[in-house]
C-alpha cells in the first residue's frame, strides 16, 4: 500500500524534477547559474491557470487529445514498476496494456497535430510517426524477450533477472542502454530532438504542440516528462538488485531517476543535435540492442526458452 | 569605347558615361568572348522626361580596376533580356523593371522586388506576386513567415518539397523596404551618415564607411592617417563580432552548447571593445565624412589590444575545437552547398563566395584608405585535411568565419601598432560635392562587398543614391543552396548565410 502512495507521489514530482535536472545540467555546462530544479513544475501550475486558446479549424480531436494524452500516459505510468517493483495496478498482461496505452497517446498527439491543418505541425507529425514506427519493434522485442525468460507477461515478474549464466548482466546492460536512447526520443530530448529550438522546420515534439496553450499545453509538456519517468523507471527495475528493501526502494528509485535526467543533460551539454535523415540509424541500434538480449535469451537459456 | 575603367573610390563626369546597347553590357561581362569582368551593379538613373540612363558597374578583381558603362534608354522600353544567358542580372533586371517600368523580354520570372506592384503594370498586389508550385503525390509547399519565431526580420520563404527533400526554396522579400535611397537624397549628403549606419543595422560600419567614401569622393578630400586606421579598427571589429556571433548561433541551431555559449561570451567581449572605441557596441557614429568621431587615447589602446589578443587566441582554441567534434561536422558537412560555378554564375560575394571558392574580398583586390596604406593580408588557416576549407558547404561557410576572426584581429592589433605614428588628427573637413559626377564607393564590410553610388546634379545636390548590399546577390544563393537538403536542415544553411533584409530592402 506504502508502496503504491509513493508511486502516485513520485509520479507527481520526479518527472519535473528530471526536466528541472537536465536544465540546470546544460546551464551549468554553459557557464550560467540556471533556473530553479522545479522551474518546470511552476511553469505547469502557471499554465493550468491560463485560458486556452483554439482554432476555428479544429475539431474536437484537437479538443480532447491533451487530456486524453495525458491520461493514456499517467495511466501507462501507473501499471510500470515502481517503488520497488511494485505496480500501482496489476494484473496478467498488463505491459501490452501499457505499451497500447502509450500508442493511444502517440496516435491522439499526432491527429491533433494534423487536426491544426497546419504545414509545420504536419511535418512535425510525420517526423514522429516515422520514429515511432522503428521505436515500437526495439520495445515490443525487448519486453518480448524478457517475458519468454521470465515466463510471465506481468511489469512485476518481468524485470525480476535471475538465471543461469551472463543472462542477468547482458539483459541490464542492454535493456539500460535501450530503455535510456528511448528515454532521449521519447522525451525528445538531443541528440533527436531540440527542445529548445525556435526554429519550427527542425522540430519534432515541440512543432506538434504549436497550437496547444493553457492547459492544454501543460497537459502535454507534463505528459512528456511523465514519458521520461517512464523510461527511468524501467532503467531501475533492470539495474537495481531483487532483494532490495522497500525503505530502500523509496530511496534509490529518485535517485536512478535524477541520474538518468543528469546523464541526459550531460549528453545534451556535448553533442550536436543529429541531422532528421540519421535519427533512424540512431533508433535502429534500440532496435539492434532488443535483438542482441533475443539472442543472449536464446544462447544462456539454452532448452529453458 | 564600350566603358570607362576606373579605381574604387573614383567619380567622374556623368556625362562622360559611354552610351552602349544593352546586349554589348552582357558582352562586358566574365563568361562572355570579349569581357571577362565580374557584374557588380546594375541601376537607372533617371533623367529628363522620359529618359532613364542604366548604369553598369563591373570588376576585375584580378587587375583591381572597376568599369563603369551606360546604356540610354527610356520607360516603358524594351530591351532583351540577359538573365537566360547570365542569371547574375535576374534581380538587377527586375529592379529595373519595378523601378522605371523597363520591360525585359524573356525575363524568366518579372516578379517586382520590393515594391506591391511594378511601375510598369500597377496591378493588384496577388496578380504580381506569382509563386513558384509543384506537382506530385508526395510534393507539399510550406509557406514560412513574413512573421518569424524569435525577434527577427520579415522575409516570407515558400519551400516546394517532396517529402522532406526541398526541391525548391523561393524567398520573397521587400517587407522592409524603407525608401532609403529616396531619403539618401533629400538634404546635403554629408549629413547622412546615420541614415547609411541604418541601412542594415548589423553591418553599421561598413555601409557608414562606404557612404563616407562616397562623399570624400565627390569632395575630392583624402582623409588622415588616423582616421583611416581608426576606420579600420571599427570595420574589423564590427567583422569579429559578427562572426563570432554568428558561429554561436550556427552551435545553437544543431544545438551544440558548448559552441554556443562559448562563442557569445567572446562576441560580447569583441563589441564591447566597439562600445569602448566610440560609445556604441554597433559602431553607430564612428564614421563621419572627413574622418571619425572619436580618438583613443593611449590606456584604451591597451586595453582594446589586450581585450582583442585574448579573443583571438580563445577563439582560436575553441574554433580548432568545434571543427573538430564529429556531431558538428556531421551537421556541417556537405550541407547547404554551392558549387564554384554556380556561386561565380550568381554573383555571389563576401564570406559566402570565397566560401565557395571565389577570390572576390575588396580589402585585397580593390583596397581604400588603411587597407590601401597598411597591406592587409590574409593567412590561410588550414583545416584538419590541411587544405583551405572552400567546399561551398555550411561547414566551410563556418570555417571561413573562423579565418575572418582571426585574420580581422590580427590586422586590428597590427593597425594598432601603428596609431602611435599617425598623429595627423581623426577628422578633415570635406568639400562640397562636384556637380554632374557619378561615384562610386565600395567596402569590404562582414557580409561581402557594400556598393554605394551617386550622381549629382549640377548644382551639386544628390540626384539619384544607390545602395547594393552584399545581400543581394547572396539571397539567390541560399535558394540554390537549400535544394536537395532537407527542409530541417534550411535554419542552418540560412543562419550560415546570415543576410540582411532591410539591407535588400532598402
Amino acid at each position: 500500500m506504502t508502496a503504491r502512495a509513493l508511486n502516485v507521489l513520485f509520479l507527481l514530482i520526479i518527472p519535473f524534477l528530471m526536466a528541472g535536472v537536465i536544465n540546470r545540467v546544460k546551464a551549468l555546462a554553459g557557464g550560467r547559474k540556471g533556473p530553479p530544479l522545479l522551474q518546470p513544475f511552476f511553469d505547469t501550475l502557471k499554465l493550468l491557470r491560463k485560458g486556452a486558446v483554439v482554432s476555428r479549424v479544429t475539431s474536437w480531436v484537437f479538443a480532447v487529445a491533451p487530456a486524453l494524452v495525458l491520461a493514456a500516459t499517467a495511466t501507462a505510468l501507473l501499471l510500470a514498476p515502481g517503488v520497488g517493483r511494485v505496480q500501482t495496478i496489476a494484473f496478467d498482461g498488463d505491459i501490452v496494456l501499457c505499451l497500447y496505452l502509450l500508442g493511444l497517446a502517440k496516435f491522439f498527439q499526432l491527429i491533433s497535430a494534423l487536426d491544426t491543418g497546419s504545414a509545420f505541425e504536419g511535418m512535425g507529425a510525420s517526423r514522429e510517426a516515422l520514429f515511432s514506427v522503428i521505436v515500437e519493434p526495439s520495445l515490443f522485442l525487448f519486453a518480448g524477450t524478457l517475458a519468454l525468460v521470465s515466463g510471465t507477461t506481468s511489469f512485476g515478474g518481468l524485470f525480476t533477472l535471475v538465471g543461469s549464466g551472463a543472462w542477468p548482466a547482458v539483459a541490464a546492460t542492454t535493456g539500460t542502454l535501450l530503455f535510456f536512447m528511448l528515454m532521449l526520443t521519447e522525451g525528445c530530448r538531443i541528440p533527436v530532438d531540440d527542445p529548445n529550438t525556435h526554429l519550427e522546420l527542425t522540430m519534432i515534439h515541440e512543432v506538434m504542440i504549436l497550437d496547444n496553450s493553457g492547459p492544454d499545453l501543460a497537459f502535454l509538456q507534463y505528459a512528456a516528462a511523465l514519458k521520461m519517468y517512464l523510461f527511468a523507471l524501467l532503467i531501475a527495475a533492470l539495474v537495481l538488485p531483487v532483494d532490495i528493501a522497500p525503505f530502500q526502494a523509496a530511496v534509490v528509485l529518485p535517485l536512478v531517476a535524477l541520474l538518468c535526467a543528469l546523464l541526459a543533460g550531460i549528453v545534451e551539454s556535448l553533442v550536436a543535435r543529429f541531422r532528421i535523415s540519421h535519427v533512424p540509424q540512431f533508433l535502429f541500434l534500440t532496435v539492434a540492442l532488443a535483438l542482441i538480449a533475443l539472442a543472449a535469451a536464446v544462447y544462456f537459456r539454452g532448452g529453458a526458452v | 569605347m564600350n566603358r570607362v575603367f576606373l579605381k574604387n573610390r573614383a567619380a567622374i563626369p556623368f556625362d562622360d558615361l559611354p552610351s552602349i546597347s544593352y546586349e554589348a553590357v552582357g558582352d562586358i561581362v566574365a563568361g562572355s568572348p570579349f569581357g571577362g569582368m565580374r557584374l557588380v551593379t546594375l541601376f537607372g538613373v533617371p533623367e529628363e522626361r522620359d529618359v532613364v540612363r542604366l548604369v553598369a558597374l563591373f570588376a576585375d578583381d584580378a587587375q583591381g580596376t572597376l568599369a563603369v558603362t551606360g546604356v540610354r534608354t527610356s520607360r516603358g522600353a524594351t530591351l532583351p533580356s540577359l538573365t537566360p544567358k547570365m542569371p547574375v542580372f535576374h534581380l538587377f533586371e527586375r529592379q529595373a523593371r519595378e523601378e522605371f517600368g523597363i520591360l525585359f523580354d524573356g525575363h524568366p520570372w518579372p516578379k517586382p522586388v520590393r515594391y506591391p506592384h511594378d511601375a510598369h503594370t500597377p496591378r493588384r498586389i496577388e496578380e504580381c506576386y506569382p509563386y513558384f508550385s509543384m506537382e506530385g503525390d508526395e510534393t507539399h509547399e510550406v509557406a514560412v513567415g513574413p512573421v518569424h519565431a524569435g525577434v527577427i526580420e520579415p522575409g516570407h520563404f515558400r519551400f516546394l518539397c517532396d517529402g522532406e527533400r526541398v526541391d525548391h526554396l523561393e524567398i520573397q522579400l521587400g517587407y522592409q523596404h524603407r525608401g532609403v535611397e529616396k531619403l539618401f537624397r533629400e538634404g546635403p549628403l554629408a549629413l547622412k551618415s546615420a541614415l547609411a549606419e541604418s541601412v542594415s543595422g548589423d553591418a553599421a560600419v561598413a555601409h557608414a564607411t562606404a557612404h563616407a567614401g562616397i562623399v570624400e569622393t565627390l569632395g575630392d578630400t583624402v582623409i588622415p592617417d588616423r582616421a583611416a586606421l581608426l576606420r579600420a579598427i571599427g570595420l574589423e571589429l564590427e567583422r569579429a563580432g559578427v562572426h563570432l556571433g554568428d558561429l554561436s548561433a550556427l552551435c545553437n541551431d544543431i544545438g551544440y552548447l558548448p559552441g554556443t555559449q562559448m562563442f557569445a561570451v567572446m562576441r560580447t567581449e569583441i563589441i564591447n571593445t566597439s562600445l569602448a572605441l566610440c560609445g556604441c557596441r554597433f559602431g553607430r557614429g564612428l564614421i563621419t565624412p572627413g574622418g571619425v568621431n572619436y580618438d583613443i587615447d593611449d590606456r584604451k589602446k591597451d586595453r582594446i589590444a589586450r581585450t582583442v589578443i585574448r579573443v583571438r587566441d580563445n577563439a582560436g582554441l575553441l574554433a580548432a575545437a568545434v571543427f573538430d567534434d564529429q556531431s558538428v561536422l556531421a551537421r556541417f558537412e556537405k550541407t547547404g552547398t554551392v558549387d564554384t560555378a554556380t556561386a561565380r554564375a550568381i554573383g555571389l560575394v563576401g564570406p559566402a563566395g570565397r566560401a565557395s571558392g571565389l577570390s572576390c574580398d575588396i580589402r585585397l583586390t580593390h583596397p581604400t584608405d588603411a587597407y590601401a596604406r597598411h597591406r592587409f593580408a590574409k593567412r590561410p588557416l588550414r583545416n584538419g585535411d590541411g587544405r583551405v576549407a572552400v567546399s561551398g558547404d555550411v561547414y566551410a561557410r563556418a570555417f571561413i568565419r573562423h579565418q575572418e576572426i582571426q585574420d580581422s584581429l590580427r590586422y586590428v592589433l597590427e593597425l594598432i601598432g601603428h596609431l602611435a605614428a599617425a598623429k595627423d588628427g581623426i577628422a578633415v573637413s570635406v568639400a562640397a560635392p562636384r556637380p554632374g559626377m557619378i561615384a562610386f564607393s565600395i567596402t569590404e564590410g562582414w557580409r561581402g562587398e557594400t556598393l554605394h553610388a551617386a550622381v549629382t546634379d549640377d548644382d551639386g545636390a544628390t540626384r539619384r543614391y544607390h545602395v547594393k548590399d552584399a545581400s543581394f546577390h547572396n539571397w539567390f544563393g541560399l535558394a540554390l543552396a537549400v535544394r536537395d537538403n532537407g527542409v530541417s536542415d534550411f535554419p542552418l544553411c540560412n543562419k550560415s548565410f546570415n543576410l540582411s533584409y532591410c539591407g535588400f530592402d532598402l
